[in-house]
């Protein structure tokens, strides 16, 4: 253990642990960009500076062990001023849109600025002028919004491994972007959407054929009906729509998606949905009621019982349904038909 | 999986055999490249040289239907180099000579002629995974969909027993589910032979339980018949009625037109799903689904954690959770238990349940439990087989290596294998419905390699015309040297190109998976 | 009563007699965008973003004042209402601050929210704006006259109480502007802060001073809450950030129900976790006073320390 001091506050931390860590175990707040407690600390933004006496400057508390002693302002003016000065610069260069950026309200940017009261950079310099790149079906990517935080790199290369992005140039002219400057489609990018959902502000943006604003949607944990991993994800709900997919940091997949249980959900409200009981009449399925379609299947089920006995049925359960409905499934052809011919796609 | 997929990230020797991780269990396959950058060594033994191979130390480029051969040679080698794990043997596992039999003259050189590898690479796989500290093995259906399917199971389980690599943290074999539910469904006794938690049908004490809490007289005492048994006796008018409940066999089954066929003399067919699939289409009665979001509900994942569904949003127009039609019609049957939500379901299914007994919706409230979870106490399993195995002692089986029920000939020369692709997901009920995913992977191809495709003057692009002794379809050539050139792959998703078509529908003798992943093909390009 | 059928982007609706186009509208789910309307209150087709078309009309109506009417075809979301809409915004936002960055309605604001919709985003223009006007002489209401997009409403919801009456439009053309008293600052004027103006303007214009800077409106978690002062129990809501009470907030009044700054103190006071002092007016100056000061209940609180069988 070492002793700290932050804010006035004394306590004992675990040894290893960085400031912004020991701060946490202790609900003291610092503001981060470029974190993820995933990642290897990386120290770009500088936003989670704090002061710590007698060191000669201001230290990155992401990546700063706490070490024995250690007496640590988080608020002070000198820490506030450096922030003010770092959202400045950000702000300097990051269009002016929240109007109608669809990050807005989920943006870190945007909550820092607020935060610290910053309106615009006030420098009158230089700004970015990239163009978009929206090859990919399912995300675009605006580098002129992006604050080089790193998060989307370092997701993709140290998580998700795939490696298709990376910081390209230096200084002023340093972006993110695909080997050689090309387009996301056309790179080894398999479109898992990951850098999307760590981006802080509106660079890397989900294409939404749905137009919904943050402060519109309500969250729902579940668990993606894709492939067998059982990835826990929030489904993003406006107006009784699936309007997007976020990750989860919990076990397993640790805020990880891939593709489909990113952007695979649109089947939910596609128009060839089946909305009614159909039952076929003259060779043609026909819509019909549910007490037409449930007392056709109850009375033949009565009928080849009394003329075949219950080995005459069987019953394909389902490897995308839930426990519950698979154990109903079962249930209802063992006790009450009396076979056990009921299996699903298990070896398929 | 034996094993929780965080537990990936602690082993040291991971053996990838017949999984195409990155794209079929993308998280996966990612958490197996974070293993790497960890210092873990991989081998991979595949067909395809599947994106891990790229990452592999070790890459065995395996003709399909051979992974007995190369398992036998990678045990013959730690046998005769002692790289087995004595103590191991002697207190956990029974009938060791057995294996030792088998695999005494199974050599690398023997193995590499079948599998068509080079036998150093053998020796080299067998020496790594041998010795590491913790050794997982990852396996899909590349094992499983084979003829010898139960025989491929069991050389994954001797190869681990032989070194020891199972029942501690991040050592275990780890066959990876392929759909969300699949764990699941077979827990909850979607089988023909088992009740939930793999509790024998056949078993007299067994039926007297579940036929006492769900108050019948009696259950039968008689396996069910699989699925490739039912439609064989649809197929024969034995089976009257079929129920389908979110399923597509007229895509996902082997031999499509015996599929067809059997549906189609099905006297009563009725199918249960979120869309017109193209096994609804030959139905007699269509009842609508909601979707995952439109329901509340459990699913357990590949590593045995069960998680909770929630219902985020209305399912469209009249359409009905399977459960609320299952129950109803229950109901209708007259049988009138009734639920008023899913968690009395469960509820239901946990006091029957040994493995599911612990588990309830409050629990399940905050994160998902890992059966076994014996007690309301108890925190769920991470990884099994600690200490003591299911049936005590572990046995090791002697087997030998047998060829696919197809092997190439003079009319068709080529062997094809089936699988699936990062952006379509099984029958594309639903992935052929996103339009962001159908422009990655629009339609059905055939991946041919480049010095094969030129000898036949078939073109990147080009329409091949792909044969086996049960069909033809014609699919896009994808010119790649991601297979050899006497194999072919096609992707099973579509149903324009059906791969299935073409597949055999020959059974393993045991658990009665077709042989998906085998059979012998002619190309020709298509005028 | 007298029924009306019309048929609005191609579904029929029947409303009784009376009803206006964009009344019906609602009742099948199509929200027609509003600034200036406010039901009862600021009824005045001014602001001209409800616009529809009507077929075998001249020109697009203002839904908000057009009645329905027998056999009437209307497009809600025609190219041409589009067009009109996205002209409209454009020239509100030429003239309105870009500061969705930081500015405390963003999330609630009924301009951000037109403009997203219609996807209309400020842009370049040498032209004349509004110079930023900030009134902060009357410590409950943040006024900013730059962002005001001079709807009416907030001078209609004054001028419902007779005795107040305080807001009212001065000038002419482009330097029309919301004034108060004649043009005095809020602080100086007759306005008795009771928060009506604030809980109805669309914009960032007019904002409860005490709560600025406190939550954005997309992380504060809303709870509603009666004011008991009095008989009219109006309508309030808790802004909770991190659990914590950072500000209580007027709704809109509706039918009968004045709001007061005594009531909102008192709600200050008795929810949020740390409320700013309060301040009265004393001789035309906002003066610090005790809480039982500016609640008035200082007699109260004696007669009761008196006396503790009470």
């Amino acid at each position: 253990m070492v002793n700290l001091t932050i804010n006035g506050i004394q306590f004992q931390a675990e040894t290893g642990l960085t400031i912004l860590q020991a701060a946490r175990t202790q609900g003291i707040y610092i503001p981060t960009l470029c974190h993820d407690e995933r990642l290897v600390a990386h120290g770009a933004c500088r936003i989670c500076v704090v002061e710590v006496k007698g060191a000669r400057a201001l230290m990155p508390s992401c990546s700063t062990p706490a070490a024995e002693g250690m007496v640590i302002e988080t608020q002070s003016p000198t820490v506030v001023e450096a922030r003010k000065e770092i959202l400045r610069l950000m702000i300097e260069n990051h269009p002016l849109d929240c109007l109608t950026c669809e990050k807005s309200g989920n943006c870190t940017l945007q909550n820092l600025c607020y935060e610290y009261d910053i309106k615009e950079g006030g420098f009158n310099g230089k700004k970015k002028n990239y163009p978009i790149d929206d090859s990919n079906p399912f995300f675009t990517y605006d580098p002129n919004k992006c604050i080089l935080c790193g998060r989307c790199v370092r997701v993709d290369n140290e998580l998700q491994c795939t490696g298709a992005i990376n910081f390209i140039e230096r200084g002023f002219n340093t972006h993110v972007g695909v080997a050689g400057d090309r387009e996301f489609d056309n790179s080894v990018c398999v479109s898992c959407g990951n850098c999307v959902s760590v981006c802080p502000v509106g660079a890397l943006m989900q294409k939404q054929p749905e137009k919904f604003r943050y402060w519109d949607i309500e969250k729902v944990r579940t668990t993606c009906s894709y492939c067998g991993v059982g990835c826990q994800m929030d489904l993003l709900v406006k107006n009784n729509k699936v309007v997007g997919v976020e990750p989860v940091d919990m076990e397993p997949n640790n805020g990880l998606l891939c593709v489909k249980g990113k952007f695979g959900y649109k089947f939910l409200n596609h128009p060839d949905r089946l909305r009614t009981p159909l039952i076929r009449k003259d060779g043609v399925l026909k819509e019909a009621s549910w007490d037409e379609a449930m007392n056709l299947i109850a009375s033949k089920i009565k009928d080849f019982k009394k003329e075949s006995g219950p080995e005459a049925f069987g019953a394909l359960s389902s490897a995308r349904c839930t426990n519950e409905e698979n154990y109903l499934m079962q249930k209802l052809f063992r006790a009450v038909i009396g076979t056990n011919n009921v299996d699903h796609c298990a070896r398929l | 999986m034996t094993n929780g997929i965080n537990e990936l990230l602690g082993s040291d020797v991971i053996l990838v055999i017949g999984s195409n991780t990155t794209e079929n269990h993308p998280v996966i396959g990612s958490k197996i490249r974070q293993a790497l950058k960890l210092g873990t060594k991989l081998i991979v033994a595949d067909p395809r040289k599947i994106e891990l191979s790229n990452d592999a130390d070790t890459y065995l480029q395996i003709r399909p239907g051979t992974n007995i051969a190369l398992v036998n040679a990678m045990m013959h080698v730690i046998l005769k180099e002692g790289l087995e794990n004595k103590e191991f043997i002697k207190e956990r596992t029974e009938n060791f000579e057995k294996l030792e039999d088998a695999v005494k003259d199974f050599t690398p050189e023997k193995a590499a002629e079948i599998c068509e590898v080079d036998p150093e690479d053998i020796r080299k796989a067998a020496r790594l995974y041998a010795k590491a500290e913790r050794g997982s093995i990852v396996y899909c259906m590349g094992i499983t969909q084979h003829t010898s399917g139960t025989n491929n199971v069991m050389s994954m389980a001797n190869l681990a027993m032989l070194c020891g690599q199972i029942g501690r943290e991040s050592t275990g074999v780890n066959p990876l589910r392929g759909q969300n539910n699949v764990q699941g469904a077979c827990d909850m006794g979607a089988l023909p032979g088992t009740y939930t938690g793999y509790q024998p049908v056949i078993k007299p004490e067994v039926a007297e339980k579940f036929a006492k809490a769900w108050g019948v007289e009696e259950l039968s005492l008689k396996a069910g018949r699989t699925v490739s048994d039912m439609l064989n006796a649809a197929a024969h008018g034995d089976i009257k009625m079929l129920y389908i409940m979110g399923e597509n066999p007229m895509i996902s089954d082997p031999d499509l037109t015996h599929v067809k066929h059997a549906l189609e003399h099905t006297e009563f067919l009725v199918v249960q799903d979120i869309f017109l699939t193209e096994t609804a289409e030959l139905a007699d009665v269509v009842l609508p689904a909601a979707a995952f979001a439109e329901k509340d509900g459990t699913f357990s994942n590949t590593e045995r954690r069960v998680q909770r569904v929630r219902k985020a949003i209305d399912a469209p127009g009249l359409a009905k959770a399977d459960w609320v039609i299952l129950m109803e019609l229950m109901n209708k049957l007259g049988y009138s238990k009734t639920y008023n939500n899913p968690s009395e379901i469960f509820e239901e299914i946990a006091s029957l349940t040994p493995s599911y007994a612990g588990i309830d919706y409050a629990r399940l409230e905050e994160k998902g439990i890992q059966w076994p979870c014996p007690n309301k106490e108890h925190p769920g399993t991470s990884y099994l087989h600690k200490g003591v195995f299911a049936r005590g002692k572990g046995m090791f089986m002697g087997i030998d290596y047998k060829y696919p029920a197809e092997m190439p000939d003079e009319e068709y020369p080529m062997t094809l294998t089936t699988g699936r692709v990062l952006y379509q997901y099984h029958t594309r009920t639903m992935t052929g419905k996103v339009e962001g995913l159908n422009k990655k992977v629009p339609e059905s191809y055939v991946e041919i390699n480049p010095d094969t495709a030129s000898k036949l003057g078939i073109g990147n692009g080009d329409k091949v015309k792909v044969s086996s002794r049960r069909g033809t379809i014609t699919v896009k050539a994808k010119v790649s040297d991601i297979v050899e050139e006497s194999v072919v792959f096609i992707p099973f998703h579509f149903a324009e190109g059906a791969a299935n078509m073409l597949t055999n529908a020959a059974l393993d003798p045991g658990c009665k998976i077709p042989e998906y992943k085998v059979c012998a093909v002619n190309l020709e390009k298509a005028v | 009563m007298e029924m009306i059928n019309l048929t609005i982007d191609g579904i029929p609706v029947r409303v009784a007699k009376g009803a206006t186009v964009m009344e019906a509208a609602k009742t099948i789910g199509i929200d027609i965008p509003a600034l200036c309307y406010l039901k009862d209150v600021n009824e005045v087709g001014a602001c001209r973003i409800c616009v529809v078309e009507v077929e075998r009309a001249r020109s697009l109506q203002a839904s908000c004042v057009l009645p329905a009417a027998e056999g009437m075809v209307v497009h809600t979301e025609s190219p041409s209402v589009i067009a009109a809409r996205k002209e409209i915004l454009r020239l509100i936002l030429d003239n309105h601050p870009n500061d969705c960055l930081t500015c405390d309605k963003a999330g609630e604001c009924k301009l951000q929210e037109y403009a997203y919709r219609y996807d209309v985003k400020f842009r370049e223009h040498d032209g004349d704006r509004k110079t930023a006007r900030i009134d902060t002489s009357n410590p409950y209401i943040y006024r900013d006259d730059s962002k005001c997009i001079l709807c009416g409403r907030c001078v209609s919801i004054c001028g419902q109480i007779q005795e107040r009456s305080i807001l009212g439009f001065g000038n002419r053309g482009f330097t029309t502007h919301i004034i108060a008293d004649n043009e005095k600052a809020l602080g100086e004027s007759a306005c008795v802060s009771c928060g009506r103006c604030i809980s109805v303007c669309p914009v960032g214009a007019l904002l409860d001073n005490r709560i600025i800077g406190k939550a954005r409106a997309w992380e504060a978690q809303k709870e509603e809450v009666k004011c008991k002062r009095c008989d009219y129990g109006c309508d309030f809501e808790l802004l909770k950030k991190d659990d914590k009470v950072v500000g209580v907030r007027a709704k809109a009044p509706g039918g009968g129900r004045p709001l007061c700054l005594k009531g909102k103190l008192s709600l200050d006071l008795l929810y949020t976790n740390s409320p700013s002092a309060p301040l009265i007016k004393k001789d035309g100056e906002y003066t610090e006073v005790t809480w039982a000061e500016a609640l008035e209940m200082e007699d109260l609180l004696k007669k009761l320390g008196q006396s503790n069988n009470l």
